[in-house]
């Protein structure tokens, strides 16, 4: 009896509502819409064939890799400005482990991934110790790790980029999990069959254009996942929500709100190193000007995918759209062929735009006016 | 209402204007570069190659990575090889890193050329038809000798893209062709107008032996040349620059520097269109690689200089 009476003060919702009124409903809107538009005005240019897809695909994963730690971080209701820094001081670190002291590669990988995660944890703990903006102590260490990824080269080598990481790295068991291709036979059978073409001179001859998938990638969609289900699916997900919505109030329901957001900034970190060495790895040199301005395609990637600076509200989906998107815009200008310097035109106007659907999406689903 | 709609259509027209891509039945080349979008300098390339296109009946696009990253230029080299051009003309900055997007172009059927950055060499070793551009010691070492003929004993090099390590052989050649060891004479100025004019003061001031100065473009010449202005050393220390530029045009007019090194970026566009167009069309190659520079400007003959500063010269 009771079951079949609605209750009338819980308004319904229909289900193509919950379907669609999400966080990520801007991404998807703008993914289309890129989608469509480069359809259109690229369609000869070889964007869509396999070699442009895999162009812009890597172009996006490295764009993925950075915004999956930044928006967890943004949710969490801080930010790091110290992520394009952080690629260009981490590559140095391998190549001055790796090359300069002459270890072997993966412990200068290890090594780096250690001091870098060290070093997101000192950001982590100063803002929180001191409760000073995240903005103010992550842009001082921006010209921090820049200064010495410049620094430490010039003084031990007298040089600003350390090359012959690709030799040493020859033969390592971890060198390829951030520099290797995976599904070779694959793209052979692929190039044998004719389905993509195949290289027509040189030692290569014969052999398809793209020999494999780029383990950034893999990456990339490796820590998607892990951000996705983290976020959406785990107690932690909650608190990094909470910590970013109102910390005063996570803190009273017993959330450690410090320790989430130190954690964060650690995988920030993280992810700008993961970034880093498979960049060096790719190569082989680190140089001193590795990451420039970084940090905010970082951030406009997260904020295109719908999440809220000030914290609390995004999705890491969301994130991933925003650089799918980013890096689409990016290459599919040059496949359309339009004037270089109209590119920060092109950014500019995607994320006015997206904030402004973004934040009517919002509304809609958090019914705030 | 009807106003503000109309003003809406337009301005959707104009963003959407640059995709109406014209007809391609020309042969189409992409030249890549590694500056970033601040370096003014390079303004002269586009045009170049703008002119170049123009006069041979080519489509040319020029690409630059808006920061200067140059793992993002390997990403654009990329790119330009999958949209599939008839030629590729592109920079050399760091071999490590573009080595393996230049010569998977070249084995893709693409026709390469190196301009501007890069050594006869490496362009050989990645399988470009030729090299165009100034050898950059070499250009030094010219540089140096003739300063050593001026008078000049010690020197301040101010290297504004400390990143490149082949602008910096501009300064160990120059070093060597004085004879001199280069030392900490070469300084990282940064790119910033006001902190080079002021490290430049500062380390003139520190050093009053100096009495020669070397800047490696207009990105550190225009802040020198402000910098001895204001410290009243213009016209008296002896000053030699790299490249040119509308105010190191005056600078030499008004004996403020001595002499500009001229690598004539123009020709490092506009030679290697005409080279693709014709290697295509019908089938010829210069047989060996191209300098462009070093050419000495000095007082005498600025007009043409003077006339296209900026934008041919």
């Amino acid at each position: 009896m009771i079951d079949s009476v609605q209750d009338e003060r819980v308004r319904q919702i229909p289900w193509w509502r919950k379907a669609l009124i999400r966080p990520e409903l801007g991404g998807i809107v703008g993914t289309i819409a890129v989608f469509a538009l480069f359809s259109v005005f690229a369609a000869d240019s070889g964007m869509f064939k396999p070699q442009g897809i895999l162009n812009w695909s890597i172009v996006s994963a490295q764009f993925m890799i950075i915004a999956v730690g930044a928006c967890l971080l943004m949710i969490a209701g801080e930010f790091d400005l110290s992520v394009g820094s952080m690629i260009g001081f981490a590559g140095m670190m391998i190549a001055v482990f790796g090359i300069v002291l002459d270890l072997p590669i993966w412990i200068a990988i290890l090594i780096t991934f250690v001091i870098c995660a060290a070093i997101g944890a000192i950001n982590g703990l100063i803002v929180v110790k001191t409760g000073l903006p995240s903005f103010i102590v992550t842009l001082a260490f921006l010209f921090i790790l820049r200064g010495f990824t410049i620094f430490i080269p010039q003084t031990i080598e007298r040089k600003t980029i350390i090359g012959g990481i690709k030799d040493a790295a020859e033969g390592d068991w971890l060198a390829p999990v951030f520099g290797g291709k995976i599904g070779q036979p694959l793209f052979t059978w692929l190039g044998e069959a004719g389905y993509i073409d195949t290289f027509q001179r040189g030692t290569k001859q014969g052999q398809p254009v793209i020999d494999g998938v780029p383990m950034l990638i893999v990456w990339a969609i490796l820590l998607i996942i892990f951000g996705h289900i983290l976020l959406t699916k785990t107690r932690f997900g909650n608190w990094i929500f909470a910590a970013g919505g109102d910390a005063e109030a996570a803190r009273n329901s017993g959330v450690p709100v410090g320790k989430v957001k130190v954690l964060m900034f650690v995988f920030t970190a993280f992810c700008a190193t993961v970034f880093a060495t498979c960049q060096v790895m790719e190569f082989g040199s680190a140089g001193a000007d590795r990451g420039l301005l970084k940090e905010f395609e970082a951030i406009i990637a997260v904020v295109v995918g719908g999440a809220l600076l000030t914290g609390g509200y995004g999705s890491v989906i969301g994130a991933a759209l925003g650089a799918l998107i980013f890096g689409v815009v990016q290459q599919g200008l040059f496949f359309a062929g339009v004037d270089n310097s109209l590119y920060r035109v092109f950014v500019g106007v995607i994320l006015l735009a997206a904030v402004i659907l973004n934040t009517y999406i919002r509304r809609l689903i958090t019914g705030e006016r | 209402m009807k106003s503000s709609l109309r003003k809406i259509v337009l301005a959707t027209a104009a963003l959407v204007a640059p995709f109406v891509a014209t007809p391609v039945m020309a042969e189409k080349y992409i030249l890549v570069s590694h500056a970033p979008d601040s370096d003014t300098w390079w303004n002269t390339i586009k045009n170049g190659i703008a002119l170049a296109g123009e006069q041979v009946g080519v489509d040319v696009e020029y690409r630059n990575p808006p920061t200067g990253d140059i793992a993002d230029m390997a990403r654009i080299i990329d790119q330009a090889a999958a949209s599939n051009p008839d030629g590729i003309i592109t920079t050399l900055a760091d071999f490590d890193v573009l080595k393996g997007s230049i010569t998977a172009a070249v084995d893709q059927g693409i026709d390469v050329i190196i301009m501007n950055t890069g050594t006869p060499e490496q362009a050989r070793e990645v399988g470009a038809l030729m090299y165009v551009g100034q050898p950059e010691y070499d250009a030094g070492l010219a540089a140096g000798q003739r300063a050593k003929g001026e008078g000049v004993t010690k020197f301040l090099c101010v290297n504004h893209a400390i990143q490149q390590p082949t602008v910096g052989e501009r300064c160990r050649g120059y070093a060597d062709g004085l004879g001199i060891d280069l030392g900490d004479a070469m300084m990282d100025s940064g790119t910033d107008p006001s902190e080079i004019k002021n490290k430049v003061l500062a380390y003139l001031s520190a050093n009053p032996d100096v009495d020669g100065i070397l800047t490696l473009g207009p990105v550190s010449a225009d802040p020198t040349i402000a910098a001895l202005e204001e410290n009243g050393m213009a016209g008296d220390i002896h000053f030699g620059t790299f490249d040119l530029g509308e105010e190191i045009v005056k600078a030499i007019k008004g004996g403020v520097i001595n002499w500009g090194i001229d690598q004539q970026p123009f020709l490092q566009a506009y030679m290697p269109v005409v080279i693709l167009a014709n290697w295509d069309r019908y089938g010829v190659l210069p047989g060996n690689n191209i300098n462009s520079g070093p050419g000495f400007v000095t007082k005498d003959g600025l007009t043409k200089v003077e006339e296209f500063a900026g934008e041919y010269r």
